[in-house]
């Protein structure tokens, strides 16, 4: 392919989010593939190795986290990708690559759950858990998206937040998305900022201690295995990686956890934003649903309705003064996703109003129609169905 | 232009999806058009319903799925009860003849080609069912162009396969071409 040719493709969701991946860097991914997710793991086992990367597909889930967790600690950028199922197996060691804050990147496509519940079927209803799945105090990072380019987008995204902030994060797409094909145009190398891990610049045989920060914060890391001698470990651990049990050391490190993510909100807020300027009724959504609420907005529009669409990239950590913000003068709210209100729940504690948050969803396994969104609104503007 | 709702449904293994795939690759990287495809399937490898959805438009599309084809292709006699019904009044399905009984209260234009027979009996195995019913399916509708349709299918599947495909569009294309002024 010549410099000046663009290269553009018709792919999946999931495919896209592979290309993403490795435009990030991507070195090394640890899996057990299970529906809607397995393209991610097809791809990876053909690409990777053609960038001198590491595919293994593992025998369980929670190895495949693990192992995740291992190839990120000796340097490679790292991933894994699931489903509802596997992101259950998964839990312990995503919390164990919070609390040792290990970068990595944690692809959910979801499907309806709970258990095994529809294989092959669309949900969003992973928000909760990609926020709590794991125990303990901490924090995570949870982006979305609604087009295939988007995916591209948002998986370059999660790299570079992992790195930059040494944390997992969660990839939430789902059925509609992972499977969906559309264009895709893949930027040259160097379009889209890549970010790449801080490493120390402790020389070798001078102590390096991995969890003490410098002035603006920052952990530099020091690929394991290589130079430097150091403890990794699940438990509360003090600069040099040891357990520890003092009450101030533990302290200071459960606000580390979740201030390096909660104190930056507003900086890793990404969103799209339809309409919004004179909208009386808003829609929040996001995924494939908000593909569905733009969908109404747009044709709406053309009839002069004053309606309009937040739709949020960033679950996590939740854009509560965003969502004030941008639905300040609506008179509704209408969340459209597909499950029982995880994300409404957290509209409503961010509105001035929430009496005028409702719930348009659908928990069948099939995508949530404009029809479905459309009908809701008429009957919250007193014009029944 | 008309906004080209296509419900593509058959059986597991028959090459419904691969068809959707090829269909909506074409419109989106050789015409210059919009197209998304979506499917829906259950677990199984083979056999079961499938169902492809394919919408092309030369604008932005939202909500992916088909709810009222305007297209509807029918491959077995399963997915041509279950998704007639669903037709927008006076669309067009295409259904292979030997597989698919046709439903005259159904109101479309329903073109019956045996499809498949002649697959077989000219092509001598039934791999390339499918291209040939994407011939025929782009000959009727005119929302590709043929010589678009073959560059896609070159470059998606091995060279070994290309001559048999390239005849299996041709053949689609042949059959369909005597019901041209149905559509």
């Amino acid at each position: 392919m010549s410099a000046t040719q663009q290269d553009v493709r018709f792919v999946q969701g999931n495919e896209a989010c592979v290309r993403g991946a490795l435009y990030a860097g991507l070195r090394f991914f640890a899996g057990y593939p299970i529906t809607p997710s397995t393209e991610i793991a097809e791809h990876l086992a053909e690409n990777l190795p053609k960038v001198g990367g590491t595919f293994v597909q593992m025998e369980d889930e929670i190895a495949s986290m693990c192992a995740v967790c291992g190839a990120s600690l000796a340097g490679s950028k790292s991933m894994t990708a699931t489903s509802g199922p596997g992101f259950s197996l998964k839990q312990e060691a995503i919390g164990y690559a919070a609390m040792a804050e290990i970068p990595c990147v944690v692809v959910d496509v979801q499907r309806a759950g709970p258990s095994t519940g529809l294989a092959t079927k669309v949900a969003q209803a992973d928000v909760n858990q990609a926020r709590w799945g794991t125990h303990g105090e901490h924090s995570i990072v949870t982006l979305t998206a609604s087009t295939v380019q988007d995916m591209f987008a948002v998986t370059v995204e999660a790299f570079n937040i992992a790195e930059a902030y040494r944390t997992p994060v969660i990839l939430l797409f789902d059925e509609v998305m992972g499977h969906m094909r559309e264009r895709l145009v893949i930027p040259p190398a160097g379009e889209l900022p890549v970010t790449e891990r801080l490493r120390t610049a402790v020389k070798p045989g001078v102590n390096y201690h991995p969890y003490l920060p410098r002035e603006d914060g920052r952990l530099p890391m020091s690929d394991y295995g290589d130079i430097h001698r150091y403890h990794v470990t699940g438990l509360y651990h003090d600069i040099w990686g040891f357990p520890t049990e003092q009450p101030e050391q533990v302290n200071k490190l459960v606000h580390h956890l979740v201030d390096k993510i909660e104190g930056r909100v507003h900086e890793l807020a990404r969103w799209k934003e339809f309409y919004l300027e004179d909208a009386e009724n808003v829609l929040i959504s996001y995924g494939s649903a908000a593909r569905s609420a733009r969908h109404l907005v747009e044709t709406r529009r053309q009839k002069g309705h004053r309606v309009g669409l937040l739709e949020l990239q960033t679950i996590w950590p939740f854009p509560k003064d965003l969502v004030r913000e941008k639905t300040a003068n609506a008179k509704n709210v209408f969340v459209v996703e597909m499950n029982m209100g995880q994300v409404m729940a957290q509209v409503k504690q961010a509105v001035d109003n929430p009496d005028h948050v409702y719930l348009v969803n659908r928990v069948d396994g099939t995508l949530v129609t404009p029809t479905d969104i459309g009908n809701v609104m008429r009957v919250i503007e007193g014009k029944g169905v | 232009m008309e906004r080209y709702r296509f419900l593509l449904s058959g059986s597991g293994g028959q090459g419904v999806i691969t068809m959707a795939i090829l269909l909506a690759e074409t419109a989106a990287l050789e015409e210059n058009l919009t197209a998304v495809q979506s499917q829906s399937y259950g677990p199984e490898a083979r056999g079961g319903a499938t169902r492809s959805d394919v919408i092309i438009s030369d604008s932005e599309i939202f909500f992916p799925k088909v709810l009222q084809p305007n297209i509807l292709v029918a491959l077995t006699e399963e997915a041509s009860s279950k998704y007639l019904p669903l037709i927008r009044p006076g669309g067009l399905c295409l259904y292979d003849c030997d597989l698919v009984k046709p439903n005259p209260r159904v109101d479309a234009e329903q073109i019956g080609i045996p499809m498949y027979k002649n697959v077989l009996a000219k092509l001598g195995k039934a791999v390339a069912f499918n291209i040939c019913v994407l011939g025929a399916l782009t000959t009727l509708t005119g929302i590709v162009k043929l010589s678009s349709l073959e560059k896609v299918v070159e470059r998606r599947f091995a060279k070994a396969h290309f001559a048999s495909n390239q005849e299996a569009l041709r053949l689609g294309e042949e059959l369909a071409q005597p019901y041209m002024a149905q559509v």
